[in-house]
């Protein structure tokens, strides 16, 4: 039996057993919203807006490890989803966009909503295809899965235009996808493997260095198990926060600009740093030429340009990091010596004891950071936890009890303002079983505050707690300490908007709290409410987020304390 | 410093597009590029000449492997580099010096390819640099010169 294009691209979701599609009709698109509107195998989630869409497909497939979908029209419909994809992008997010275009005839002559759509996205996808011809649909779509969840996972958009949704052609789904120019390496090279564990074995001073590539490969059970195991300290990115959990004894912490002490002085005291899955990002390293001057470096990834790009790297090993580690773990558990690195990991535990991460309470005005702890204390233990960016950011990232991989949703790479509260309805979607929270600021709600509307159509009681400082708060910290404390349109006390309404007006649930009692009651409120909830905590307007690695600067010399002024 | 690569990549649209993103979104200038498909096959065969930092352009190269539609990225230094470049005179300029410039043109595995009442088309094949050489011997000699230069296209040795 024949079918149109827009059954082809029903069929194909279906047989890739998608469960939720995010989107937002228009002209383009319209023949395939025709189909989703007769169908009844999976859901479909109206966003607000575009970005909004692309941000829940984002954060259900960070939640749920699957693959996100998300569905847009053409011209400003997909523009506007473009923010969504790199951030999905930055972030390696196994996600399938698929847009409408205008009709192959009219492709070129600014037509109505008319965007060269895969020229607009080619730099921030994995891969992008234009569909000239049904006959490549079911092809393409396949393949389009494939890519986004293959070798080092991304973002895959398919452009399809509107007389190819109506065209007809007999459906056949490709049982599998064979690309000769695209073959993930997963294993590692055995001998590679054999050298970087004479390496460790040599090493007096090793530290793992974890990173999103774990929690993507699934290799949390394996790197826990080494960790124990081998008793060799590690750190963790932000986008590897959950891989240990955060009472483990080796976890020395989050690493970075605004890691712990003890992590940043343990990759810069290492002599061995065992990279899983990460990348040496600037926020990482500080300043390049001083980033663990005495260290060799073991650097494991999936994706061979990421390797050598920023370091040069003694032990290069290309393939998936549980793959690797499951090669590796025999011969670190027969031939490692644990009790080796008591000396070096005595060392890391003093810098810890003397610079832990802290902050200093207080009874007159909430601490954001205790606002964070106390949400770890009340929410349950596997509860999801999504960010915006900025100071609450790094806040969470540094105080919040994270226990498992997955845990953590949050715009590492791009630095996203607004993806949290899309991306935790996302993640609600795609875990109704558990509690979601967006730890977000004042600034950052306002970016997709509109999607308070989709959690309340669709029953997904997302909790907000905003940090509010009523500042801009991370340029407001660089302007105090970079600028000469010029508070450049970071002040945003002037007008603030009635967090309690704005919920209300749109079927949600609203909390302004001043007091660290109205906090908690308000949070365990706000859990049991069932609805999408505000909590507009009034915080320390001047908190800082410390420690702080300066720009540019090498990772010991951390700020540690503020000046008190 | 100068390099030349390689790229084998599927016949495809948008493939080319990739490809060259790569330079643009680094601030790269591509000196020259020549594309054409490789016969009895579904791949294409790209050669490119760029400048630039060579630790940038390693990063570009694994870039390049990282696209999709990519194949293979072929760097070698030992390459033989061809050519091709078409040189226009003005008839009045050079019509008693046919004989040299087509001896001269055959040192660099050319002759003389078209003559009308207005012009004189020559052309030749050789190295870039030779070819570049060549160039400006015509151009000392001769006024109001026009030059298409092809790109240089790579085998391996």
């Amino acid at each position: 039996m024949k079918m149109t294009g827009a059954q082809i691209v029903i069929e194909s979701l279906i047989k890739e057993n998608v469960e939720v599609v995010f989107g937002y009709p228009g002209g383009a698109i319209m023949n395939v919203y025709d189909e989703i509107y007769k169908q009844n195998s999976f859901k479909h989630i109206l966003a607000k807006h575009e970005q909004g869409a692309v941000h829940m497909a984002d954060g259900y497939a960070r939640a749920s490890g699957k693959v996100g979908v998300a569905m847009v029209t053409s011209g400003p419909g997909l523009t506007n989803a473009i923010t969504g994809i790199a951030t999905a992008y930055t972030d390696s997010i196994p996600m399938v966009i698929i847009s409408g275009q205008v009709p192959t005839t009219a492709i070129g002559t600014d037509a109505f909503q008319e965007v060269d759509a895969v020229g607009v996205t080619r730099p921030i996808t994995k891969h992008n295809f234009l569909v000239k011809d049904v006959k490549d649909l079911a092809y393409i779509l396949k393949e389009a899965f494939y890519l986004a969840k293959s070798g080092r996972p991304g973002p895959v958009h398919v452009d399809i235009p509107k007389d190819v949704t109506i065209a007809k052609i007999k459906f056949e789904y490709p049982e599998k996808i064979e690309l000769k120019t695209y073959k993930p390496t997963y294993k590692g090279n055995k001998r590679a493997i054999k050298r970087a564990v004479e390496a460790i074995k040599k090493a007096k001073r090793p530290v793992f260095y974890i990173g999103g590539g774990s929690v993507l490969s699934g290799a949390y059970g394996l790197i826990r198990e080494i960790v124990k195991t081998t008793k060799i300290p590690a750190v963790e990115t932000l986008m590897a926060r959950g891989v240990l959990r955060y009472d483990c004894p080796y976890l020395m912490g989050m690493v970075g600009m605004h890691g712990s002490y003890a992590a940043n002085m343990a990759m810069n005291d290492a002599d061995l740093i065992i990279s899983l899955g990460a990348r040496f990002d600037d926020r990482v390293t500080g300043k390049i030429d001083e980033f663990a001057k005495n260290a060799d470096i073991v650097h494991i990834d999936i994706d061979p340009s990421q390797i050598g790009k920023v370091v040069p790297t003694k032990y290069p090993i290309v393939g998936d990091v549980r793959m690797v580690l499951e090669d590796m773990l025999p011969f670190l558990l027969e031939e490692i010596d644990s009790s080796k690195y008591e000396d070096w990991k005595g060392v890391l535990n003093r810098y810890k004891e003397l610079y832990p991460l802290s902050y200093k309470d207080s009874d007159e005005v909430i601490k954001p950071q205790w606002v964070i702890q106390k949400t770890g204390e009340i929410a349950p233990e596997d509860a999801i936890i999504s960010t915006d960016v900025g100071q609450h950011q790094m806040w969470t990232a540094q105080f919040y009890p994270f226990t498992y991989p997955r845990q953590l949703l949050t715009s590492g790479g791009l630095g996203t303002m607004g993806f949290g509260f899309p991306a935790a309805l996302g993640a609600k979607e795609g875990k109704k079983d558990k509690v979601v929270i967006n730890f977000t600021g004042d600034g950052s709600i306002m970016m997709n505050i509109q999607e308070v509307l989709t959690g309340y159509k669709y029953k997904l009681p997302v909790i907000n707690i905003i940090l509010n400082n009523n500042y801009l708060g991370m340029v407001r910290q660089w302007q105090t300490m970079f600028y000469n404390d010029r508070l450049s349109e970071t002040d945003l006390s002037d007008v603030q908007p009635d967090f309690v309404k704005l919920a209300e007006s749109m079927g949600g649930i609203g909390y302004r709290v001043k007091t660290k009692d109205e906090f908690e009651k308000a949070l365990k409120e706000a859990i049991d409410s069932k609805k999408v909830a505000f909590i507009d905590v009034q915080i320390d307007r001047r908190e800082d987020v410390l420690p702080m690695v300066p720009p540019n600067s090498p990772l010991k010399n951390m700020l540690i304390f503020k000046d008190e002024k | 410093m100068k390099r030349i690569i390689s790229v084998i990549l599927e016949n495809e649209h948008g493939a080319l597009a990739r490809v060259v993103n790569m330079f643009a979104a680094r601030g790269y200038n591509i000196t020259s590029l020549t594309v054409s498909p490789i016969p009895n096959s579904e791949f294409s065969r790209m050669t490119i000449m760029s400048e630039g930092d060579p630790k940038i352009f390693e990063q570009i190269v694994k870039q390049l492997y990282k696209l999709i539609p990519v194949y293979k990225v072929i760097e070698s230094d030992d390459f033989i580099e061809k050519e091709m470049a078409m040189v226009k005179f003005p008839l009045k300029e050079v019509k008693d010096n046919l004989a040299d410039i087509d001896a001269l043109a055959r040192c660099y595995n050319g002759k003389i390819s078209n003559v009308n009442d207005k012009s004189v088309v020559v052309s030749v094949v050789d190295r870039p640099n030779r070819i570049d050489n060549f160039l400006k011997a015509m151009q000392v000699k001769y006024k109001n010169l026009e030059v298409v230069r092809s790109g240089v296209s790579v085998i391996e040795r």
